[in-house]
């Protein structure tokens, strides 16, 4: 639904002063966002910073009577494969910050002439290249983009077709087969990790550790929780707190008769 | 508006691409900056299917896509192990081909 | 001669054979050689037996060329066409005429005598095998020079002797004396032999031809320069060969080999190697005065030059190397005169030979009775403990000297006639030269024979055994009769010769026998003066100072500090400064161009840095460098 409304839109500023309008917004937006990725110390960052791209390419699209293609962008590229990237920067680690200094000699000096002598290039040619207007795919899409890319995909592509699908499948098992890490020790049963357990030293829970909220004082997430024997479980404050340093004590909470927090009332 | 605003654009997006692979160490982030090259280009396709009448770009710019999407599946799992066995997800770790 | 060419006659009845001449001591060294160790114990009988085969057959050939009239004594034996390039064909035959047996006769003869006294001289030798290998060797390769009928079959075997005169000197390979010394033997018949192909060049361009019967009757035809110019290259390699002026600095030091080695080689044959060449090649002289000059102030030269060495020498070997150095002056000096010498030239060479030879294998005696002691200064009164040494010397001694009527009376006596009736300056040279070979001969008898003992301590002097002192009998008994034999008996050798070198006679100023009697005055004076300074007086154990002419003839009169000056300093400098320019030149700038591109792979190694961005980068640049590239092409 949103993506019709989003499409229709779009292109009812075809042509003319509204697609102007349009492409003036947006492609300073794509272009800031760009920089934005290359510049980026954090990966999250550089990964939002693509999504804005993405999405404003997508209106690029749909503004190019391509709205298959927008929408098709915004579902497979921005929502399947951003949001893999952004699964991969979980497990890589989220908090790592790349150093701004640069190891090879003078590459970053290198790499941005050479990015700026190919982008003028680029630049110049399509300047100086003559276009005639647009010829519109009225007359190769009569019917819409849809129903025109089916059928190209399934008459003149049909062979491309299969074998991007081959691609895809292949990828996937790929994926599956590089990631899988053989198990080279028997996987420890419960006895072993009973014993492991045990082995470690003391200090160790003997029986399960309690379910949240046992021996919590507090619901807040910087109050520590008070074991049996009075001392504060370092497992109950999220590490993040504790690296902050903004755990709150714990005295406040364990002197308090029942009853004598909300100003004495009973 | 002119196909050349659009193409210029392309271009544009294309190279601070490739300045971003260049320049930047954490494997991730050139990804993504390949994965802007690419979107680059499929701009670019799209912009002469719509000035040339004919409906091939979009489909070359499909298929872009697709090949895109099993790109980075297989790009990212190749990330992910080198992390395991690193600890650490630079470009410039993997410099054994040297002379 | 002309005349002798039109009657060869070919080869048949016992001469068709002749090649036999050469081809048993070839054999033989071919199997001593070849043959491996087992053959060490009997290596001195068959390198012994092939050329008194040889011999034998030489005989034969002999007394069937002189039952013949003298018109039909040249034989010739074709043997088999060896080439033919465009118009210059050479065959390989052999002539068999007078001149080439008496040489024949001489090499074999000598030569198997020589032979005979090497097996008890070399007795103590291991490697044994291989000298008489090397000396069948050289027999074989000398056959082939005078036997051959054309110049380059000579050349062969011309080389042949100068390979196995350079085996045998440095025989002895452990010392290195000697092989420095084979190879300057070796290095100035180089020179020599550079002579002798530039003859064979000369010839195949004037003649077209190096053959005898060819060239000879066409020499009467060619301009005279090319004949002088022939002839002068012909008298390079014969100095090459026989050790005369400018070529003379070897023959002492091949003194380095053993003994039956210089008796053979270097007294005997090889050197008189260089007189065949010029008496054979008489035509050639006949019609170049120019040249024949040439040849008679070399030999006269040499003659006189030999024989101030020889007076100098306290090493017995050098003495008598010096005077053999002297003798072969007096064969060129008569060589050089032409068809009036000749036969003189070669009467001499065959006496010499048996005297010269006879004297170095008694020299060789007394070595091996005194420990291989060469030093004059330490004989002394050897006549009683080596009497037949003593007395085959003796004979030899009086040979050299020419007191009639020994062997080398007759054949000198000729040639000082000879000379003076050439030019009196080259017979009074002549005349001097025989007074101080006699002074010297008596110098070396006295010395060695008489006088006192002045023995090292360990020295034993004892008589040779009879396989060495049989070949001294041999040799001194031709000593005595040689000369009146060869002159008298038969025609005599002047006759012999006659058709193969033409005749003349020089009148002489004087009546012969007042020459003759001068000449045997000048003999005695120089017996006299040897006998007042070497006889009467004490003989010092060790050389004393002497006046600069002894220091100059000590020092071969200076010709190798000479040779070393004039060709060894330049020729190394030249040599030095080849190889600075190629190792600094050719070989900097090979090395160069591969340092030049090691440092440039090293340099440009460093763009593969290994991290993939900066491959990235020049992947970038490229792809810009393509569009760009793209975009020339087109734009316009």
């Amino acid at each position: 639904m949103i993506a019709d409304v989003l499409a229709q839109t779009v292109e009812s500023t075809r042509g003319g002063t509204g697609e102007a309008v349009l492409f003036w917004i947006l492609a300073p937006v794509a272009v800031l966002s760009a920089l934005g990725l290359v510049v980026s110390r954090k990966a999250v960052h550089g990964a939002l910073f693509l999504a804005v791209v993405m999405i404003s390419l997508a209106v690029f699209f749909i503004a190019l009577e391509a709205p298959f293609l927008g929408v098709v962008q915004i579902v497979v590229y921005t929502g399947a494969i951003m949001m893999l990237f952004l699964f991969v920067i979980m497990l890589v680690g989220v908090d790592a910050s790349d150093s701004r200094v640069e190891t090879i000699r003078g590459q970053r000096a290198a790499a941005i002439l050479a990015g700026l002598g190919l982008g003028v290039l680029l630049v110049a040619v399509v300047s100086r290249a003559v276009f005639s207007d647009w010829v519109g795919l009225a007359g190769a899409a009569p019917e819409g983009s849809v129903p025109a890319i089916a059928d190209a995909i399934f008459s003149r592509y049909v062979w491309a077709f299969e074998i991007v699908a081959a691609t895809l499948i292949t990828a996937a098992l790929s994926a599956m087969v590089l990631t899988h890490q053989e198990r080279l020790t028997p996987r420890p049963g419960q006895r072993e990790l009973a014993e492991q357990r045990f082995a470690s030293g003391s200090g160790v829970a003997a029986s399960q550790l309690p379910s949240p909220g046992v021996y919590a004082r507090h619901n807040a997430v910087d109050t520590p929780a008070l074991l049996p024997d009075g001392t504060t479980s370092d497992e109950s404050v999220p590490t993040a707190v504790v690296a902050r340093g903004a755990v709150r004590a714990s005295d406040e909470f364990t002197k308090h008769e029942p009853g004598e927090l909300e100003g004495g009332q009973q | 508006m002119s196909p050349t605003a659009y193409l210029v654009l392309a271009s544009l997006l294309f190279a601070i691409g490739g300045v971003g692979v260049l320049v930047r160490r954490n494997a991730l982030i050139a990804f993504m900056s390949i994965e802007l090259m690419l979107n680059a280009c499929n701009l670019a396709f799209v912009t002469f299917a719509r000035m040339h009448g004919n409906i091939d770009g979009q489909i070359i710019a499909f298929f872009v896509m697709v090949i895109a999407a099993a790109e980075v599946v297989v790009g990212l799992a190749i990330i992910v192990m080198i992390f395991r066995t690193r600890r650490s997800a630079s470009v410039d770790d993997e410099s054994l081909l040297k002379l | 001669m002309l005349t002798q060419l039109e009657s060869v006659q070919p080869a048949e009845g016992v001469f068709a054979a002749s090649w036999l001449l050469i081809l048993l001591p070839l054999v033989g060294a071919a199997v001593l050689l070849l043959g491996g160790r087992r053959l060490d114990r009997i290596a001195p009988v068959l390198g012994t037996v092939m050329p008194a085969l040889s011999f034998g057959y030489a005989l034969v050939l002999f007394a069937a060329m002189a039952g013949r009239g003298a018109d039909e004594r040249a034989v010739s034996v074709s043997l088999w066409d060896w080439f033919a390039v465009g118009q210059y064909e050479v065959s390989v035959g052999l002539l068999l005429d007078q001149l080439s047996m008496a040489f024949v006769l001489l090499i074999t003869g000598v030569g198997s005598v020589i032979h005979l006294y090497s097996i008890g001289y070399m007795a103590d030798d291991d490697r044994q095998r291989r000298f008489f290998g090397y000396l069948n060797l050289f027999v074989a390769a000398m056959l082939l020079l005078v036997l051959a009928d054309d110049f380059l079959i000579l050349y062969i075997g011309w080389e042949g002797v100068g390979l196995a005169s350079y085996l045998l000197i440095g025989f002895w390979q452990h010392k290195n004396s000697a092989a420095v010394a084979a190879k300057k033997a070796f290095v100035v018949n180089r020179v020599g032999d550079a002579g002798m192909s530039l003859a064979i060049m000369s010839m195949f361009v004037v003649f077209g031809t190096t053959a005898f019967a060819a060239v000879f009757p066409a020499a009467a035809e060619a301009s005279e320069g090319w004949l002088v110019a022939i002839g002068l290259f012909l008298l390079l390699g014969a100095c090459g060969k026989s050790a005369q002026f400018p070529l003379q600095s070897w023959l002492l030091d091949a003194m380095e080999g053993p003994t039956p080695v210089s008796a053979l080689i270097h007294a005997a044959t090889m050197v008189t190697a260089g007189v065949y060449l010029i008496v054979r090649a008489a035509d050639i002289y006949a019609g170049a005065p120019a040249a024949r000059t040439a040849v008679v102030i070399v030999g006269t030269i040499t003659l006189l030059m030999g024989a101030i060495i020889g007076t100098a020498k306290d090493d017995i070997k050098k003495a008598l190397a010096g005077s053999t150095m002297s003798q072969i002056g007096y064969m060129m000096l008569a060589a050089g005169i032409g068809p009036a010498g000749y036969a003189f030239a070669i009467f001499h060479l065959l006496t010499h030979g048996f005297f010269k030879a006879n004297l170095f294998l008694g020299a060789g005696s007394v070595m091996h009775g005194m420990n291989d002691e060469v030093d004059m200064r330490r004989y002394g009164a050897l006549r009683a403990a080596m009497p037949v040494t003593f007395i085959t010397f003796a004979a030899g001694y009086l040979a050299i000297i020419g007191v009639p009527p020994f062997a080398g009376f007759f054949s000198k006596d000729r040639i000082i006639e000879a000379a003076f009736g050439e030019h009196f300056v080259y017979g009074l040279a002549a005349l001097i030269g025989a007074g101080i070979t006699a002074f010297y001969m008596t110098r070396v008898l006295l010395m060695t024979f008489f006088g006192e003992k002045r023995w090292r301590e360990d020295a034993h002097p004892h008589e040779s055994p009879q396989v060495m002192t049989v070949p001294l009998w041999i040799l001194g008994a031709l000593s005595v009769v040689g000369g009146f034999a060869l002159l008298y008996l038969g025609g005599g050798i002047v006759d012999w010769l006659e058709p193969v070198t033409g005749e003349e006679h020089h009148e002489l100023a004087i009546p012969a026998a007042a020459l003759t009697a001068i000449i045997i005055a000048v003999v005695a004076a120089g017996i006299a003066t040897g006998w007042l300074i070497f006889g009467r007086q004490r003989v010092p154990a060790t050389a004393p100072a002497g006046s600069f002419v002894t220091v100059a003839a000590r020092k071969d009169l200076y010709g190798d500090a000479v040779n070393e000056a004039v060709f060894m300093r330049p020729g190394q400098y030249l040599t030095r400064s080849l190889v600075y320019v190629e190792n600094k030149g050719l070989d900097g700038a090979v090395g160069g161009t591969a340092a030049g591109f090691g440092g440039l792979s090293a340099r440009m190694r460093r763009i593969q840095t290994g991290f993939v961005r900066s491959y990235a980068l020049s992947m970038l640049a490229g792809a810009a460098a393509v569009v760009v590239a793209m975009l020339l092409v087109r734009l316009p």
